[in-house]
């Protein structure tokens, strides 16, 4: 085997997706001046990137919101997510008690949660409301993940645990979390995405004038026919979920690549 | 050490009436009495799904008899702390290096990782996997996970092993080899063995007694005492003596197949 054939596949994994995006920006562009089609239909990606630099600073802080919103309410998702299942592995009455409550979080659409929470939170505090929206809907695949997770270690080796007498607590710490890794981690990359739609979705419903993250540019931009600013935002919008979803990928791969057959590459 | 001795030793541990049936009705076990004494070489030996498995366990205290009574002769009449247990599968922790896996039974008793190492290196190198320290599980063949899987059950140096068929994965020269190894350790260390195997050479080669069981329900058939001394070796394996003794346990397995 040479060194060729295992690096190709490797480079061409970013050369390839980065060649399809120029040729369709570039089409794109060419679609737009040689169809004369008006900037407030489709703008061209050249003027979406005037449009950009022209509102760097605007763009950006609202970027920055969002961004806050978003990882804020991921994080509290993680903690909350795996601490309630965490008690939940520890005692099935809480968990027979709570779980249901827990899928009422989940099954209820946040756009009609939304105007209610606002008005317990207050409009004065738009982002606090937003990051109890996003939270509740990046919650659940978290705790759903963890609890099956903490329940799926091998039996055999919980068995083991007991015939050396190992508390709850190390049976949890050396047995259930790490054979919940997996399932853990792919909760979170869905839990990653649904924060970041959740914080938009939030505050297009809040969007009077006070929020001040992306999707409030977009509204904005919606308002005055500014296309081009509009899509500048939803560009950068898809830029965060992308990056959240690949650094969630890429510690995923760090922390399962040497054990768990998801991350281990295969040779043949 | 010598069969001769082996009606001095005092009882460690007595089965009367164990049963066990499972939750779907499979009958496992129909009532074995049997009499372990301290430093025993036991073998439990019968054909797949007889209960040998479902026996240990409920040795080991894993699960409980639906009938029948286990009693340990210790002071307080429970099973020693200190017991190994090699599994039939070798039941390892994907997510934990070699020397972490066999670190397990330390680590559980609160023992510091570097003030175990010579310990586990030395347990390694028994089983003859101290290259492989910081290999992953998935990172082995099916045989060397085993033989993890026994480094893990002796590093604590239980007086007490129980071993699920722990080298039925092995090819022949690796398992003889593990069988010379766990016989010289039983000797040096004076531990108490009970030992389930398919293999009825396996069964004479090791003990001091054979127990046969059948199976639909579980059950002891009957016991064959390998009178042959310890230290056994190649020769032991090309005696008489061995023969017969195969014979008796073979004959006494077909007993429990004939209707
Ligand atoms: N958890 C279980 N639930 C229901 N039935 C079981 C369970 N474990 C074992 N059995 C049944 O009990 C019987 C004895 O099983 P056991 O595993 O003890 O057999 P074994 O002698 O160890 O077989 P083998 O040599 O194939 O390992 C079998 O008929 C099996 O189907
Ligand atoms: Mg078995």
């Amino acid at each position: 085997m040479n060194g060729e054939d295992k690096g190709l596949p490797r480079a061409m994994r970013v050369v390839v997706p980065v060649l399809v995006g120029i040729v369709f920006l570039g089409m794109w562009e060419a679609f737009v001046r040689l169809g004369n089609v008006p900037p407030f239909v489709l703008p061209a990606p050249s003027l979406i990137w005037t449009s950009l630099v022209l509102n760097f600073d605007s763009l950006m802080g609202s970027l920055w919101v969002t961004l806050r919103v978003t990882l804020a309410a991921f994080l509290l998702a993680i903690v909350g997510g795996i601490g309630l299942a965490i008690l939940f592995s520890q005692s099935r009455r809480i968990e027979m008690a709570l779980f249901p409550y827990a899928v009422v979080l989940q099954v209820t659409p946040v756009v009609a949660i939304a105007p209610l929470v606002l008005i317990w939170v207050g409009y004065d505090r738009v982002e606090l409301a937003v990051l109890i929206l996003a939270w509740m809907v990046a919650f659940f695949p978290i705790l759903s993940n963890t609890t099956l997770g903490l329940r799926s270690a091998d039996h055999n080796l919980r068995d083991l645990f007991r015939l050396y007498g190992a508390s709850r607590w190390q049976v949890l710490a050396e047995l259930q979390l790490p054979s919940a890794m997996p399932y853990i981690l792919a909760g979170m990359k869905i839990s990653g995405g649904l924060a970041l739609i959740g914080a938009v979705v939030a505050e297009f419903v809040a969007g009077s004038g006070t929020g001040t993250g992306l999707a409030w540019r977009i509204v904005e931009a919606g308002y005055r026919l500014d296309i081009p600013r509009m899509f500048a935002a939803l560009f950068l919008l898809s830029g965060l979920g992308i990056a959240i979803f690949f650094s969630l990928s890429w510690v995923e791969h760090l922390l399962l690549r040497r054990w768990h057959e998801s991350a281990v590459r295969r040779e043949f | 050490m010598t069969e001769a001795d082996a009606p001095l030793r005092p009882p460690l541990l007595t089965l009367a009436g164990v049963a066990r049936t499972y939750g779907n009705g499979t009958v496992a076990l129909a009532g074995v009495d049997a009499t372990i004494r301290q430093g025993d070489f036991v073998s439990l030996v019968g054909p797949s799904g007889c209960g040998k498995s479902t026996l240990l366990r409920i040795v080991a205290g894993l699960i409980g008899p639906s009938a029948g009574d286990v009693h340990w002769h210790t002071t307080d009449g429970s099973r020693p702390a200190d017991i190994g247990f090699v599994f039939q599968d070798a039941t390892l922790m994907p997510w934990a290096s070699v020397l972490d896996n066999v670190f397990l039974p330390l680590k559980l008793r609160g023992i510091a990782r570097d003030k175990a190492r010579p310990q586990l290196m030395e347990a390694l190198e028994r089983v003859g996997l101290a290259d492989f320290a910081n290999a992953y599980p998935r990172e082995l063949s099916g045989g060397m996970k085993m033989r993890v899987s026994l480094a893990r059950a002796l590093v604590t140096q239980p007086p007490v092993l129980l071993m699920d068929e722990p080298f039925a994965a092995l090819d022949e020269f690796t398992r003889e080899k593990l069988d010379d190894d766990l016989l010289a350790l039983w000797r040096s260390q004076r531990w108490t063995v009970i030992f389930v195997t398919h293999s009825i050479y396996e069964s004479v080669y090791l003990s001091e007694r054979v127990l046969v069981m059948g199976a639909r329900p579980g059950r002891i058939l009957g016991e064959v005492a390998i009178g042959a001394p310890h230290p056994r070796g190649p020769a032991f394996r090309r005696s008489h003596d061995y023969v017969d003794h195969c014979a008796a346990v073979s004959a006494a397995l077909r007993e429990g197949v004939a209707p």
